[in-house]
């Protein structure tokens, strides 16, 4: 049986009409296991009213992402923090 | 006016009427999951009801399967717009299992093997709107579709009717829960086309 899930690339098209930076490459830290990695690495499900992405370690939310009409909804409470990866600001 | 011909559309007569605003018919059976699919071995599964006042109401498997049993066929709807007419399924009412639960808690919030959580009313679980259902189609419910039991709540869209059930936390005050917290609509009324939060 194939996976029913994608990997973390999916979430770079929904994440560029938000933010200026690639947010899969930023590096993440998951909540409940403490596992390290980037976005791109995590596991995205996609048949859903939104897309869950979930730890490859330990299979909990690390983040939520709901289009709707005129706004999205972003849910980072599975995440400690991202690193993103942002070019030299000047000095 | 006269009588008006609809003319052939592969479709039954009335299906339009029966149709929420924004949704499309669909026949086949789409599976959403917001996870993966949790295996709960039927030894092991069971069904609690937790009252406000903690209580804790427990059935097994083999407890709910002896439990006079209903087969509604009712029409669903999914809030990524697709619904699906005269399905047929055959589970627990809900009445059954709260007659003889003592609460005045207003809220419920249903959990599920895996970990998904959806909130409603508890007057929308009750009065023969609401089941724990086992069977889907004259075969039992197949894990991808939320067996072995899931919650069948068909009025509402079908987030609310949560997969892989395992209990529900009555509560004196609404508790979102997972898509709830994401931006969707706390009560999701089709009807009223109640998708997101503010619609
Ligand atoms: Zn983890």
């Amino acid at each position: 049986m194939s996976a029913d899930y994608l990997d973390g690339n999916a979430l770079a098209g929904p994440f560029a009409e938000i933010f200026a930076a690639d947010v899969t490459v930023a590096v993440g830290r998951c909540a409940s296991c403490g596992l390290t990695g980037p976005v791109a690495g995590l596991r995205v499900y996609a048949q859903a009213p939104g897309l869950v992405a979930r730890c490859p370690g330990c299979e909990e939310v690390v983040l939520r992402l709901v289009r709707g009409p005129d706004a999205a909804w972003l849910d980072l409470r599975g995440t400690i923090s991202l690193r993103i990866p942002l070019p030299g600001a000047g000095a | 006016m006269g009588i008006i011909s609809r003319g052939f559309q592969g479709r039954r007569r009335g299906d339009d009427e029966r149709l929420p605003p924004g949704q499309y018919l669909t026949e086949d059976f789409p599976v959403l999951s917001a996870g993966p699919t949790p295996r709960v071995p039927l030894d092991r599964w069971e069904f609690t009801i937790d009252t406000e006042g903690g209580q804790v109401h427990r059935w097994n498997w083999q407890e709910l399967r002896a439990l006079p049993s209903e087969t509604p066929t009712v029409d669903i709807h999914c809030v990524t717009t697709w619904s699906k007419l005269d399905t047929r399924w055959q589970g627990v009412s809900l009445d059954v299992l709260f007659e003889d639960v003592e609460t005045a808690a207003e809220y419920a919030l249903v959990h599920s093997y895996g970990g998904y959580t959806t909130n409603l009313p508890l007057e929308d679980l009750l009065d023969g709107k609401a089941w724990i259902a086992y069977r889907y189609d004259g075969e039992e419910l197949e894990p991808r579709h939320g067996g072995p039991a899931r919650l069948l709540v068909p009025h509402l869209y079908f987030w609310k009717s949560a997969k892989w059930v395992r209990g529900i936390r009555l509560l004196n005050e609404d508790w979102p829960g997972f898509w709830e917290t994401a931006g969707y609509h706390d009560y999701g009324d089709p009807w009223r086309e109640q998708r997101y939060e503010g619609d």
